[in-house]
């Protein structure tokens, strides 16, 4: 049966084109990889192949046609046994070129996910038991238990990174692991963030639950690319067949005096990436809880830390397998007079300011997100629609901040609760600078956070 | 560290042979089908075509075993047919329907098939290298005598993480076996244009890692150094490298004029490399097949291909729902 041949598409966005010379004439016999003809498009003059072999019975389109359409027939080639006169007889096949999706639905169908949040839901249960016995402990000693218990209940559990065997961890957050877990399962990688970090996604692929560290996020940005396009993407990229079941960590956003390059808080950037989750825990038993829970999901979890809260102690509960579901945020003080949002050590400033307004009588209702993706909006809703005035605090940078998407949050679902508009503190817009009073500066202080307070109070 | 240079050619049975012929006229007419496709508008955005480079898969597949896991760049539609995988599902990823075999939400660059150990299909240069050095430590790790095979480009070899991977790789003898496809052109960028050194598995040398190149227009030689290299990574000994020389007939994808290179040279490959022409001729010589055979062994594959690109047609556009799935994993109970 003879076959058209037709107008190629030669790129992604090809329309029409130039049918520039062809290469054959009628009577010429073709076979698959032969070049036809050159066809112009609007980026480069192209060679089109045959695909079929036969002969070419009738040449449609003259060369030098321009704007020949993408799918219209411009020769027609016959195969063994045919002749042109056979042509007028021949079916055109038609090529069923489907209805682009976005142009087949209507964009009003797709429900805007994401962005609906008609009733806040509020899980306001506590974090353990009434009763339950605490200890105090450090972020840092939390966090090495937290990774312990789960490495313990899981073989296929593993620690990689710069310096966390045998030197016990930079920060000595690994300390003791290697002698528990054996080199097997505590690796001291090169100093190679890209090579370890794809590495490790490759072994989450494999069926391995990887805790890559970072010995700041700073260096992570060498690694950004597994972590966003090999790890976050490959569930939705395989159709749900296979993705990296695997933890991301280490410290994150300023220590103190190390400057621009150590000193970027990234918690915008990843909160931004569907497929990851993120967790920006501020206390020691959230350090812990939330830790076992990243490990035991099935997810890439970008688990950010904060080094100067290391050191730092709080109560954790004495239980044998304590974890903090990710999505739910804690509401550290109650309050009637403003929300203040923060998470991570944002909470310092929040919780240090909050102090200092109950004093003034201004009373906080201060709430810890703990994890940014998923966030828990909710909360925030409920919250606001009770004290009318929010105020958000993170160290990051103000552009695109964390901030900035809770207060969009809040305008398109609770709009009318507003009392003033909302204001989101944040650090300063500038690289971190060295210099110690610049740095004070640079670095976002409680009385912004009062102050901000006391401007959506008006007073 | 010496070269180790596989001479000995396998005893190969004349069933083995009209095999080999037979996965890689697949691949060619498989992949001849999608050009058509993509003219006709039924593939979209980039499709890159791995005509001319057969061999190279269908060689190191006769040396794989059941269980091995294999990983590769863009240029990916070879590598999941000589591994086995439906070409249904794949020609309708291309097309970016339902029945494909990620539901039609990876498309060209982005397939995976967890059965057949194939680890995709990744769309960033040299990315799939320490991914593919991280699916060979998950096996180390298991201890279950498991290799994997990375696949990357010339272009890709000039990527740091290539070599921060050899590094980790030789330093934890990783069972991985890193197949350098050298088609000589990155993109449109020629080898002696891109690379300083015309030996790229040398550069192994430098990480203490074996390696060797091979002709990669003779299925056979690319087996028999598959089979060197898959003996010595499950003996524990670590990575392996093949630079496996080969040539890529169209351009970079659909939509490359191919400017950088004659006609002719082209063409000179055609008619005195081809792969599958030279196993035609050692069938045909050796009287292990007649032309009526290899007419008929053609009409099948055709069929097969054929009924991809109907199914591929036919099979319905993915759900609208589809958009919000598949972005996070369940937590098992």
């Amino acid at each position: 049966m003879a076959t058209e041949i037709l107008m190629p598409a030669l790129s992604p966005t090809m329309e029409e084109g130039t049918l520039a010379k062809w290469l054959v004439k009628e009577g010429d016999t073709v076979s698959s990889g032969d070049i036809l003809a050159e066809i112009e498009t609007d980026k480069a003059t192209m060679e089109f192949e045959a695909v079929d072999e036969g002969v070419i019975g009738k040449i449609l389109v003259a060369e030098g046609t321009e704007g020949v359409k993408v799918n219209v027939a411009i020769a027609v080639l016959l195969e063994e046994g045919e002749s042109a006169d056979d042509i007028a007889n021949a079916p055109a096949e038609k090529a069923s070129a489907p209805v682009p999706a976005d142009k087949a639905q209507s964009s009003e169908d797709a429900p805007a996910a994401g962005m609906s949040h008609p009733e806040p839901q509020v899980d306001t249960s506590p974090d353990w038991p009434g009763g339950t016995p605490l200890k105090q402990q450090t972020v840092r000693e939390a966090l090495r238990d937290g990774m312990s218990e789960e490495m313990r209940r899981d073989d296929s559990v593993f620690l990689m990174g710069e310096e966390v065997a045998e030197y016990q961890g930079a920060y000595k957050i690994s300390q003791g692991m290697l002698e528990e877990f054996g080199s097997k399962r505590v690796i001291d990688t090169p100093i190679t963030e890209h090579g370890f970090a794809g590495i490790a996604t490759g072994a989450a692929f494999g069926g391995l639950r990887p805790i890559v560290e970072f010995m700041t996020f700073n260096f992570a940005m060498q690694a950004i690319d597994h972590i966003i396009n090999s790890a976050a993407k490959t569930l939705y990229m395989s159709g749900g067949q296979m993705g990296a079941p695997m933890v991301f960590r280490g410290p994150n956003g300023a220590a103190a005096r190390v400057g621009a390059q150590h000193s970027q808080d990234y918690a915008a950037w990843y909160m931004q990436v569907p497929g990851l989750k993120v967790a920006m825990p501020y206390s020691a038993s959230d350090y812990k809880g939330l830790m076992k829970t990243a490990i035991r999901d099935p997810n890439p979890v970008i688990f950010l830390e904060n080094e100067i809260l290391y050191g730092r102690s709080f109560d954790v509960p004495e239980l044998d397998d304590y974890t903090v579901p990710f999505g739910k945020a804690r509401i550290w003080r109650e309050g009637e007079d403003v929300t203040i949002v923060s998470f991570g050590i944002g909470m310092s400033y929040a919780l240090e300011a909050a102090d200092k307004l109950a004093e003034e009588g201004i009373n906080a209702e201060v709430i810890d997100l703990r994890t940014l993706r998923p966030m828990d909006t909710g909360a925030i809703l409920n919250s606001v629609m009770k004290t009318n005035r929010l105020v958000t605090v993170e160290e990051g940078w103000p552009q695109g901040s964390v901030g900035n998407y809770i207060s969009s949050v809040v305008m398109q679902e609770a709009f009318d609760y507003l009392d003033a508009p909302v204001i989101n503190c944040t650090g300063k817009d500038v690289p971190m600078p060295y210099a110690a009073n610049l740095e004070k500066h640079a670095l976002l202080t409680t009385d912004e956070v009062i102050a901000a307070v006391k401007k959506v109070t008006y007073k | 560290m010496p070269a180790k240079k596989t001479t000995k050619k396998p005893n190969v049975t004349a069933d083995e042979l009209k095999t080999y012929y037979k996965d890689m006229l697949l691949i060619r007419r498989f992949e001849e089908k999608a050009g058509q496709l993509y003219g006709m508008g039924l593939i979209g955005g980039f499709c890159h075509l791995y005509i001319g480079q057969e061999a190279v898969v269908v060689g190191l597949e006769a040396a794989a075993e059941e269980g091995d896991k294999r990983i590769t760049s863009y240029r990916d539609h070879g590598h999941m047919l000589a591994c086995g995988m439906d070409p249904n599902g794949v020609m309708a990823e291309l097309t970016g329907r339902e029945g494909g075999y990620s539901k039609g939400k990876g498309g060209s660059m982005h397939m995976f098939s967890k059965e057949k150990h194939f680890y995709g299909g990744h769309g960033i240069v040299a990315a799939q290298v320490p991914l593919g050095a991280g699916l060979a430590f998950s096996d180390k790790y298991k201890e279950n005598g498991r290799v994997t095979f990375t696949y990357f480009g010339d272009g890709a070899a000039n990527q740091g993480q290539v070599y921060e991977t050899f590094n980790m790789a030789a330093l934890w003898s990783l069972p991985c076996i890193f197949v350098i496809e050298n088609n000589q052109y990155a993109m449109g960028t020629s080898q002696q244009r891109s690379t300083s050194s015309a030996e790229i598995w040398e550069r192994g040398k430098a990480f203490g890692i074996l390696g060797e190149a091979v002709d990669g227009m003779d299925v056979l030689a690319v087996k028999a150094a598959g089979e060197t290299a898959v003996a010595h990574c499950r003996s524990g000994k670590g990575p392996y490298i093949l630079e496996i020389k080969t040539y890529r007939y169209r351009g970079h994808s659909m939509s490359d004029p191919a400017k950088y290179r004659t006609r002719e040279e082209v063409q000179k490959m055609r008619d005195e490399r081809d792969p599958i022409e030279a196993v035609r001729t050692l069938l045909l010589t050796g009287k292990h097949a007649t032309e009526d055979d290899l007419k008929a062994m053609d009409k099948d594959i055709k069929k097969v291909v054929n009924d991809s690109a109907e199914f591929a047609k036919t099979s319905p556009e993915p759900a609208l729902e589809e958009l919000w799935t598949d972005i996070y994993a369940e937590m098992e109970a």
